[in-house]
């Protein structure tokens, strides 16, 4: 089942257009990364799946309910963790997180429990300060805690590791990945490399619009180019190489780029062993995320 | 409703934790004690400064004060203290958007008609309690040292700036709702109160604005008959009615 599905959202500020047309699929049980630059709309459709920012056009469901502006029952489904959360700076970790349980309505026991079991996941047990003198990692993590309180279907993240130092993104990545056993997950980022490190789903935002969204395995194979990259040892063999193989492009002194085209990997490898050409190194290229993101926002 | 006691509960721990009640405290406290006591120490006053007045030429005759000097004070003074009241809480749903805070409370499913609910109760509550406070320690004072049966229509004078109280209350709840910033909701209340202000020099409206209700000394002095409050004080319940059932809908539609 698709834990969230939004279809045709359009939003402008004033006559700045914003969001045209998205169309997002969010399966359950994934971890899924939205990723875009800086202002490509990722927090405007995050709040918007909220029901704090009212559509101009265009249907949010999230686990098959419709997503109302203002009055937003759908939230119930929902944990949030804004970019930068602000507490209560007058209540401790715990204080809020009790807080947090009586506003959605827990009953005490139930929430006691759960917060015994999240303060240790996010490292705040020992915590008996008030939140006023919370460093940004330890808000984090004290967000995504309220944020898991209720056992939401689906854990909404604003950001949640840019504004982090790595050992702070790490922990955050962590917990994520532990969270997954319970919830869906939709996070949004523009660091490759935590989708990479936990993403199951990716899609990319790019100017209001999604420009690709799937399993990320998938899109990966799906963008696997046959390139080779080879390294010499003297820059002297490089030219007898280009003359004799037309797919190979120079990339550095010593380096070239070979892609399966025409000749074969083996016809190169032959071709090395037969001039005994010594190599550095030759390596398979794996299509990055990084490559994919700028292919698609360059398009 | 237990979630409208969680949301109201968090809204007085922030009151005793900021240490915003504690300042209320002490400042109404400050306000009760002062008008019994400028009312007991102005012959004290004068007297001390009776010699050197003499020497320029003037003569001071200082007259017997009673509980209505201290009652004149506290008419003088309450304007002052709601003015500070004002101050200290006009941030209490502002604050709150800057920050972020209410974010988390709305997408968990907070009803925002609550949030407006919860709020706007402990204004009214703080008020209605700093209020009477003011009055009961003034009365007190006045009771020890003189006789408060000089003041005539004491009660009802004394209900009129509460109300007033109320009423500007009800339009930081409103304008909380409309305005982004803090500086914004005083600005508003200043000058929809200013604007009362103004009306009130054309003689035939000035009865029904509800600044009206400041003038508690022409009650005490007996200079005004209560009945000449009934339009002024109908005008501000119904204002204050207005302002706080509004405020809900507009809330409810507004982005965070």
């Amino acid at each position: 089942m698709d834990m969230l599905h939004i279809s045709g959202l359009q939003k402008r500020f004033g006559d700045k257009e914003v969001l045209r047309g998205i169309e997002l699929t969010v399966p359950e049980n994934s971890i899924f990364g939205f990723m875009g630059k800086n202002g490509a709309g990722k927090t405007t459709t995050m709040k918007t799946i909220l029901g704090l920012i009212k559509a101009d056009a265009g249907e949010i469901t999230v686990a098959g309910e419709k997503v109302a502006y203002g009055q937003t029952g759908t939230n119930r489904h929902i944990g949030y963790l804004p970019d930068v959360p602000e507490f209560y700076s007058f209540m401790n970790a715990r204080e809020y997180l009790a807080f947090c349980g009586q506003i959605t309505g827990m009953k005490k026991s139930e929430y006691e429990e759960r917060i015994a079991k999240l303060l240790p996941l996010v490292g705040l047990d020992g915590e008996k300060h008030r939140i006023k003198g919370f460093s940004r990692g330890m808000k984090q993590r004290l967000g995504v805690a309220q944020a898991l309180l209720n056992r939401p279907r689906l854990l909404i993240c604003d950001e949640p590791t840019s504004a982090l130092d790595p050992v702070g993104r790490k922990e955050i990545l962590e917990i994520l990945l532990a969270a997954k056993e319970e919830t869906t997950i939709l996070f949004s980022t523009h660091i490759l490399s935590d989708v990479e490190r936990i993403c199951t789903d990716v899609a990319f935002l790019d100017h209001g619009k999604i420009r690709m969204q799937g399993r990320l395995s998938e899109l990966k194979s799906r963008y696997r180019t046959e390139e080779y990259l080879l390294e010499l040892e003297d820059h002297r063999a490089v030219g007898p190489l280009l003359k004799a193989f037309k797919n190979l492009k120079q990339a550095g002194k010593c380096e070239l780029i070979f892609r399966e085209d025409g000749h074969t990997m083996f016809d190169l490898l032959t071709f090395i062993t037969e001039k005994q050409i010594p190599i550095l190194k030759l390596e398979r290229r794996e299509p990055t995320l990084e490559s994919l993101f700028m292919e698609v926002v360059e398009s | 409703m237990k979630t409208l006691f969680s949301f109201t509960k968090k809204e007085w721990l922030e009151q005793i934790r900021s240490g915003r009640l504690l300042l209320l405290t002490i400042l109404f406290v400050l306000f009760g004690i002062m008008n019994p006591a400028i009312a007991k120490l102005t012959p004290w006053l004068f007297e001390t400064m009776a010699d050197e007045l003499a020497q320029s030429g003037m003569s001071i005759t200082v007259g017997t004060v009673s509980a209505m000097d201290s009652w004149i004070q506290f008419f003088k003074n309450i304007p002052m203290a709601l003015l500070i009241f004002l101050l200290l809480e006009s941030s209490v749903f502002t604050k709150e958007y800057q920050s972020g805070t209410l974010i988390l409370a709305l997408t968990k499913g907070l009803s925002r008609y609550k949030v407006v609910i919860a709020k706007a109760s402990v204004l009214v509550i703080l008020w209605t309690i700093f209020y009477w406070l003011c009055f009961l320690i003034t009365f007190g004072y006045n009771a020890y040292f003189w006789d408060n049966a000089v003041a005539l229509n004491l009660m009802f004078s004394v209900l009129i700036p509460y109300l007033f109280g109320l009423w500007t209350i009800s339009l930081i709840v409103l304008f909380s709702t409309l305005s982004q910033t803090g500086t914004g909701v005083l600005a508003l209340t200043g000058a929809v109160v200013l604007a009362s202000y103004l009306i009130s020099m054309f003689p035939k409206i000035k009865d029904y604005m509800p600044t009206l209700l400041l003038d508690g000394n022409s009650l005490v002095y007996g200079l005004k008959d209560s009945a000449a409050y009934t339009s002024a004080i109908f005008v501000a319940l119904f204002s204050t009615l207005l302002c706080m059932v509004a405020a809900i809908p507009i809330f409810n539609k507004k982005q965070m």
